[in-house]
């Protein structure tokens, strides 16, 4: 349990040793600022959805718990799981990606969304962007409605990604092995600027 | 085994056997000595003139043999040659094939042409060290190292470094004392051998082969994890090895170990592991700025990869240094930059060749066991040998467990019972060790009793646990490897995940694997693809090629399949996805509207039809030639697809800015996705409501340029001439532009390797998209784009 003192370090680092933590907290951590995906990080820390609470929307501030909740998605497996617990642990995994994409809470994911998640991903590339986006993640939404839907007529509309459908598109990627932080030794006097 | 032997040539009469037996007696014949006398050639006068009346007269001879002239050549052509018919041989006869593994069957072919030639009296050809590590060994490992898959070795690196070098140290010191416990025995009659031979014995035979684990585990396809941990450990535990063996001889030379003789011993494995990692980045940079500059010569470029790699080994091997981490370093860091600057078949190329020569160097290295085993001296010992067997499993054994249980607690994903045993049970050995033996010079006085272990030890690993590696896989249900080839959804999510951890480490304060990763490929991205990849092909996100390769797969498929309709998975379109409000149109325009689509399809199609039959006829299995004709097909079955659905749609087509905006959603729906040839332009020509596009005729310049309908003069991405947009702005006329010209989209060479299927595909959503927007008339659009700009553009000018 020692992780849980190390977490709650940071998080006092991050808060400025206050009790909630906002937005612009994210901000000030340097190597974010890199990352493509950044927005839709720190959204999803602040996304009700993934406080296992059955709530909604997003919150403006969160507490220390709900950091170790969201931070709890990213807990390893343990050695002698049965088969029905990892797949416990893959659903809860794949559900905070899956909430990460769906920005508007409706359940499913739209071709617009996905577009923009793809967007966001190659928004470092800079010269090649919209179009190739565009074409990659339409592309991409065509294979999860053949997988899924298999048949379809022309007048049918698909309506976006459901969590069933992600979840056999991406079952082959062994979430739950890959989707893991290792909360070993933090450096965090570095950090602290 | 004979009797299995013969029991195939009873299944077989005649042909293949035949074959074989001459081939045998044609291998026997080169072993034999024949001499020039044995020639027809008459004796050129240097007896001189005043012979000349003496000397009978010879006719002239018509055919001679003379054998010494293309010995070595002709020997070495006809073992090869006998591996191969060999390996054919296996793969005709399927029932034994899948249950012995090739290895095991090669081997038992060298021990039968080993013990004909002995029966024959001749000495047969023993694996010759110098052949062995300078010509047979360096094919196989620069195949496993360029195709070494980078994301699991790189995961694991840590795991697998600590099984080649501590694995491999715990294994021969262990077996070297051991032996030299049981040496020490006095019945078993083995007091001679030192604690240092042993130690040396020990280092040669306790290192995991990476061919006979390539041999065996390539064909049971197992997880890729477990694949990369015993194969990664047996590439890199080479170093090991190396320097193991280097200073227990040098050891035994001198007589005495001091530990200033340790302590250098140690300096001397960090040196050469990482003194053969350098040699082999520097040549490996070296190759990717070769290639860089390849673009004019491109027949020559496979040649590079191979000897830029061949000289990474070789100068390695010069300084003492580990040949085989500076091959995989050449390899792995070669890669991804040549990749990008050569052209496909330069790739096509590379790839068959280096699988081939490996190929080709595993058989004749198998097969140069068995000979070697019925050749070589032998000397029996049944404690040593026997000891030496179960020493190296139980060593292997303990090694793995112990291991582990350390490596587990560094580990995210531990490793489980059944992947130690299946990692612990494919520690094979194999040529390395017997050629290590064999170098070792004759002051050994046990250098007949080492080799015999060793030529047993690998008998054992490759027999035993090699024949019953497959079945135990099954026994177990140890994860195999999920054949299925990766999905575009996977490869996203996979990238956004490298991203989304990276995100959640920094917000964790925690410098960990992903955000070295990250920064790894930054700085790779920033600084050298710069220097190394020619063009402009160094800004391209990964997921950017990763699609148009799968694009390129797809045309080939496509291709081969021979039909189009039968690639779709399902009758899911691009329609389903996309949510499209409908706008209506008046039934008398429509009428109008669909009898011209229809004619002026058809006159398409007969001017498609005509084309592509005569490209039939010409059809090389060129691949180029190939996408072109995929393309072309693909275009046309997408046209009629959207002919039809645009049929289905005219019927409630909202007609509310008249035929103005028609003309666009023709020119945007036909879109023309094919060919690198002139004549191909023709084809893409749509006919609008009453008028007709031409094409500009010649594109010969070698590397065209896409083109795209654009409205705005700028171009994103893709390089365009402006000429043909021209109809674009004006589209105030009723209903006949003048002779657009309609460009023609002429992707660049895919030998390029560039941008065309996501540059082709992206243009072609975007028309879709516009011509949608442009029907609807309202912007649904998201985000702030050009797009939305450009269709402003035209918004305003049809309603002026």
């Amino acid at each position: 349990f020692e992780q849980i003192g190390i977490l709650h370090k940071r998080f006092k680092q991050l808060s400025h040793n206050e009790d909630k933590l906002r937005r612009d907290d994210f901000n000030t951590i340097p190597d974010l600022a890199c990352n493509p995906i950044r927005n839709q990080i720190i959204e999803a820390f602040f996304d009700k959805r993934n406080f296992h609470q059955n709530g909604e929307g997003t919150v403006q501030e969160i507490g220390f718990e709900e950091f170790l909740v969201v931070m709890s998605h990213f807990r390893p497996p343990a050695l002698n799981m049965t088969e029905e617990q990892r797949e416990n642990i893959r659903r809860e995994k794949l559900r905070f990606l899956f909430n990460m994409h769906d920005t508007d809470n409706d359940g499913t994911i739209t071709l617009e969304e996905y577009r923009h998640v793809v967007e966001e991903l190659l928004s470092r590339s800079g010269a090649l962007g919209k179009e190739t986006a565009k074409g990659i993640a339409d592309a991409a939404m065509l294979e999860v409605a053949s997988i899924s839907m298999g048949h379809m007529e022309p007048d049918e509309f698909y309506e976006g990604i459901t969590f069933e459908h992600f979840l056999k598109i991406l079952k082959d990627i062994e979430i739950e092995t890959r989707m893991n932080i290792r909360f070993l030794n933090l450096d965090t006097t570095t950090l602290c600027k | 085994m004979i009797f299995e032997m013969s029991a195939l040539s009873c299944a077989f009469p005649g042909c293949r056997w035949s074959v074989l037996l001459l081939v045998l007696v044609l291998l026997v014949c080169s072993a034999l000595p024949i001499d020039a006398s044995a020639s027809v050639y008459p004796l050129r006068g240097t007896e001189g003139s005043n012979l000349t009346n003496v000397t009978t007269k010879k006719a002239f001879p018509v055919i001679g043999v003379n054998y010494d002239h293309v010995r070595k050549p002709f020997e070495i052509a006809l073992w090869i040659l006998l591996a191969l018919l060999m390996k054919l041989g296996f793969h005709i006869i399927p029932r034994v094939s899948s249950v012995v593994p090739e290895s095991c069957l090669l081997i038992v072919v060298g021990l039968l042409v080993g013990g004909f030639i002995k029966v024959i009296g001749e000495k047969p050809p023993v694996l010759d060290s110098q052949l062995f590590f300078l010509c047979l060994l360096p094919p196989i490992i620069l195949d496993a190292g360029y195709f070494l898959p980078i994301r699991p070795f790189t995961d694991n690196v840590g795991t697998i470094l600590v099984f080649a070098v501590i694995g491999t140290l715990w294994n021969a010191f262990f077996v070297g004392g051991s032996l030299y416990a049981l040496c020490q025995i006095e019945s078993v009659d083995l007091a001679g051998i030192g604690l240092l031979s042993c130690l040396l014995f020990g280092s040669i035979v306790s290192a995991v082969d990476p061919v006979a684990v390539l041999a065996v585990f390539e064909e049971i396809h197992i997880n890729e994890l477990l694949h990369i941990l015993v194969f990664g450990e047996s590439l890199l535990n080479d170093a090991v090895t190396v320097v193991l063996y280097n200073l227990f001889e040098e050891f035994y030379k001198v007589g005495t170990v001091t530990v200033l003789d340790v302590f250098l011993g140690v300096v001397c494995f960090f040196v050469v592991s990482l003194g053969g990692v350098l040699v082999g980045v520097i040549y490996g940079f070296l190759a990717a700025f070769t290639s860089r500059f390849t673009s004019h010569t491109r027949v020559i470029e496979p040649l590079f990869v191979f000897l830029y790699s061949y000289m990474a080994y070789l100068s390695s091997e010069l300084f003492h240094l580990s040949g085989i981490m500076a091959l995989i370093a050449c390899g792995v860091v070669m890669r991804p930059y040549v990749e990008a600057n050569i052209s496909h078949k330069s790739y096509t190329t590379i790839k068959y060749f280096l699988k081939m020569w490996s190929s080709v160097s595993e058989t004749l290295i198998f097969i140069f066991l068995g000979v070697s085993t019925v050749a070589g001296p032998h000397a029996w010992n049944w404690a040593f040998v026997v000891g030496t067997v179960v020493l190296c499993l139980v060593s292997r054994v303990l090694g793995v467990i112990g291991l582990t249980f350390i490596i587990n607690k560094f580990r995210i994903v531990k490793l489980t019972k059944k992947d130690q045993f299946i990692v612990a049970y494919g520690g094979l050995r194999g040529a390395i060790a017997f050629s290590l033996g064999y170098l070792l010079s004759d002051s050994h006085p046990t250098r007949h009793l080492f080799l015999t272990a060793i030529i047993t030890v690998i008998f054992f690993t490759v027999f035993v646990q090699g024949m019953t590696i497959r079945p135990l896989v099954e026994l177990l249900a140890v994860k195999r490897k999920k054949e299925s080839k990766r999905s575009i959804n996977e490869e996203i999510h996979t990238e956004f995940l490298d991203h989304l951890l990276r995100g959640v480490e920094d917000v964790c304060g925690h410098y960990g694997h992903y955000h070295w990763k990250d920064k790894l490929s930054r700085f790779n991205k920033t600084y050298v693809k710069r220097w190394l990849i020619a063009g402009e092909n160094f800004r391209e996100p990964e997921l950017i090629a990763f699609y148009r390769k799968m694009e390129l797969k797809q045309a080939i498929m496509m291709v081969e399949s021979g039909q189009l309709s039968s690639s779709l998975p399902s009758t899911v379109s691009m329609q389903n996805i996309e949510p499209k409000p409908i706008p209506r149109v008046s039934k008398k325009q429509e009428e109008e509207i669909r009898r011209i689509l229809r004619s002026n399809l058809q006159n398409n199609k007969q001017r498609m039809r005509s084309r592509s039959y005569s490209r039939h006829t010409l059809f090389e299995a060129d691949e180029e030639d190939n996408m072109s004709e995929v393309r072309l097909r693909k275009t046309k079955m997408e046209m009629d697809r959207r002919v039809s659905v645009m049929e289905g749609r005219v019927s409630v087509l909202d007609w509310t800015s008249g035929v103005l905006t028609f003309p666009n959603l023709n020119i945007a729906e036909i879109q023309p996705r094919n060919c690198n040839k002139p004549m191909f332009a023709l084809v893409t020509i749509f006919l609008q409501v009453s008028h007709y596009l031409t094409v500009p005729a010649n594109r010969e310049s070698p590397r065209i340029g896409v083109r795209r309908v654009r409205f705005e003069s700028d171009n994103q991405v893709f390089s365009t001439d402006r000429l043909p947009t021209a109809h674009f702005e004006k589209p105030s006329y009723p209903s006949t532009p003048d002779a657009v010209s309609l460009e023609a989209e002429f992707p660049k060479r895919v030998n390029q390797k560039t941008d065309i299927g996501p540059k082709v595909y992206a243009s072609d959503n975007h028309q879709r998209e516009l011509d949608y927007q442009s029907l609807a008339r309202c912007l649904s659009d998201p985000g702030p784009h050009k797009e939305e700009e450009e269709d402003d553009d035209d918004d305003e000018i049809f309603m002026s």
